[in-house]
């Protein structure tokens, strides 16, 4: 066992359910992938049977560079959950993918402070329990 | 499966970011505009609305030219810039208006310095009613229409052995109560009932020491917070913490401002017999509370205590022969853009700009007429926000406004009075306390904290994370 998968197994892990299985699959080879409505040529976000644009049920999964920018953070000082109790102060954050996406995530590999809004981040990963991984984010330096 | 970052139209126009893509220009009777900060030029207008779920919601969005929109939550915005502001429709007064059809003629609420009652349940929703009932002059036999927020308001009335022909179970956190306000108000003008009752208890922290309860149950099946935002540790007060996060990157909103809001609804605090804190505080002591989720402290966050209240809501005719003086409901408006905080379509905006201006437009009045402002403050924040959304203030001066004390007593814009969810009281739902506050000034019952002569109130709630807002405009005879 890694590092990290002994670290994920302090997090709240979501079931997999039908329509969030290929996100989830995807990320099994570290791919993060977002539903996109074609009929609106917007992508959706979070994925979900139907799209809010138009409420038609055609989509397909497209993959994101994983380029993104904080929109907002804190810096969790008590734990959202108590499995998470040991990993404070944390961050959680809002991460505006560059494909106009606009989702929540954690900003690792820096100090929690350090996190601010307008700050490059890119995409990274943590293994969970099963072997699923979730996207994370970390400072983009070059 | 292709790469996404192709998408969206490159045509050499450079990415912008915190511009205002898209204007709110509020269309209210009087061809009134609305807020008064409203800077819609220098953007072309793009689409004509959107959908959400299944509603058809009144926005048109204005797109920086030449970028290709895309989407949060359904929200249609280009690619690479942040939404500051969009534009809204109000229907025109004249084709929906509730204004004096029905006023709040009793009211009741419970709350303790210890933060406890030995009441709960049902026990403690039925003496919320029965007071408020004597408040009224009324009896239980005239009520003929009930809300409480939950699967069942059958429940309810079975228990009071009443047979209501309206029932309204609206349950959708803090706001649920103003939203209870404006469904009678529309059921009393549509000839359903003629008194309703509304009520609530909640006894959060008394439950701790309760054998068998404290466990909350676990959330099972696809939840879209379950996939998207708990495996990242987020909380309520995180939710919070990051709207108060984009508040402080666009518009330079200050720790020591969000401070101020706390320190002033102390102040008021102080002169309530039945606030559960009554010492004042400093921004120093705020600051200095224990971070909870940055920029939040335990000082800008709000209590966990028990507490109850209800309302009897009839018709403005009704109300005239009863015991205390009517607080009519002259406007109302509810909104919502989202349920879980990462769908927030901006961080920094709340529905209440769309709530508040449709309360204040079907009461044909303005922020600037408001004697006593009842903001929901689950968190500094929260209150914060009402203040720019609702229009007290421009969009991004809520920071400087609270610092300026005009929040307090003795300021312009008197602001929750009877010490607020951060001072008073707050059991997970704390609307019904700000319209109980709001009658009780409205009717001159105040004592120490009364605000003289006031005549106009707002009690603006915010349910779920910043996700529900339902505004109601309360007013004496006088200004009928
Ligand atoms: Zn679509």
């Amino acid at each position: 066992m890694t590092a990290d998968q002994g670290a994920a197994r302090r997090r709240f892990e979501p079931e997999v359910t039908e329509h969030t299985q290929p996100f989830w699959d995807a990320t099994r080879d570290r791919r993060l992938v977002i539903q996109w409505c074609p009929g609106c040529n917007a992508p959706v976000w979070y994925p979900r049977e139907t799209c809010p644009g138009c409420l038609g049920s055609e989509y397909e999964w497209r993959e994101s560079t994983g380029s993104g920018t904080v929109d907002a953070v804190t810096v969790m000082h008590r734990p959202g959950s108590p499995g998470m109790a040991e990993m404070v102060p944390y961050t959680v954050a809002m991460i505006e993918l560059a494909e106009g996406v606009r989702m929540m995530s954690n900003v690792v590999g820096c100090e929690p402070y350090e996190v601010a809004p307008g700050m490059a981040v890119r995409l990274t990963w943590e293994t969970l329990s099963d072997g699923r991984n979730l996207p994370l984010f970390e400072p983009a330096r070059p | 499966m292709s790469d996404l970052t192709a998408e969206p139209s490159s045509t050499g126009v450079e990415p912008l970011r915190e511009v205002l893509i898209v204007c709110r220009a509020f269309g209210l009777a009087g061809d009134r505009k609305w807020p008064p900060n409203v800077n819609p030029q220098g953007y072309q207008q793009g689409g004509s609305g959107g959908t959400r779920g299944r509603e058809r919601v009144p926005w048109v969005t204005q797109t920086c030219p030449g970028l290709s929109g895309g989407a949060v939550g359904g929200v249609r915005r280009p690619a690479s810039c942040v939404v500051v502001e969009w534009l809204v429709t109000i229907p025109p007064m004249t084709q929906r208006t509730l204004r004096g059809e029905a006023a709040i003629v009793g009211v009741a609420d419970a709350a303790s310095p210890t933060g406890e009652l030995e009441l709960t349940g049902r026990a403690l929703e039925v003496a919320m009613i029965r007071e408020a009932l004597d408040d009224a002059g009324l009896t239980i036999a005239d009520v003929d229409g009930l809300c409480v927020g939950g699967p069942s308001p059958a429940g309810l009335a079975e228990y009071l052995g009443i047979h209501p022909r309206f029932l309204d179970g609206t349950m959708v956190g803090g706001s649920s109560y103003e939203i209870h306000l404006e469904h009678a108000a529309a059921a009393i003008a549509a000839g359903l009932c003629e008194v309703v009752v509304s009520v609530y208890a909640s006894t959060p922290r008394s439950d701790r020491k309760r054998p068998g309860s404290g466990r909350r149950p676990q959330m099972s099946g696809p939840n879209p917070m379950a996939d998207w935002e708990l495996p990242y540790g987020n909380a309520l007060m995180g939710s919070y913490a990051l709207s108060a996060s984009r508040h402080m990157a666009r518009y330079g909103t200050t720790p020591e401002q969000l401070a101020q809001i706390a320190v002033s609804t102390r102040e008021w605090a102080c002169m309530n017999p039945r606030a559960r804190y009554r010492d004042p505080i400093t921004v120093d002591d705020v600051l200095s509370s224990p971070m909870q989720a940055s920029p939040l402290h335990l000082l800008d966050c709000c209590l966990v205590t028990d507490g109850a209240g209800a309302m009897v809501v009839t018709s403005a005719e009704r109300a005239r022969d009863l015991a205390k003086e009517p607080a009519y409901l002259l406007g109302a408006g509810t909104a919502t853009d989202h349920q879980m905080i990462s769908q927030m379509p901006d961080l920094a905006t709340t529905p209440g700009t769309v709530s508040g201006p449709a309360a204040f437009a079907m009461a044909g009045v303005g922020p600037s007429d408001v004697d006593v402002l009842m903001g929901y403050d689950s968190f500094t924040i929260t209150a914060l926000l009402h203040l720019e959304d609702l229009g007290f203030c421009g969009k991004g001066e809520g920071g400087p406004f609270a610092m300026e004390g005009n929040l307090g007593p003795g300021g312009s814009l008197p602001m929750n009075t009877n010490g607020g969810g951060l001072s008073y009281t707050h059991p997970g739902q704390y609307g019904m306390f700000l319209l109980v506050e709001a009658v009780r000034q409205l009717r001159g019952e105040c004592g120490d904290r009364q605000v003289a002569d006031a005549s106009i109130a707002v009690a603006h709630g915010s349910g779920g994370v910043l996700s529900v807002m339902a505004t109601s405009v309360l007013g004496t005879e006088a200004t009928l």
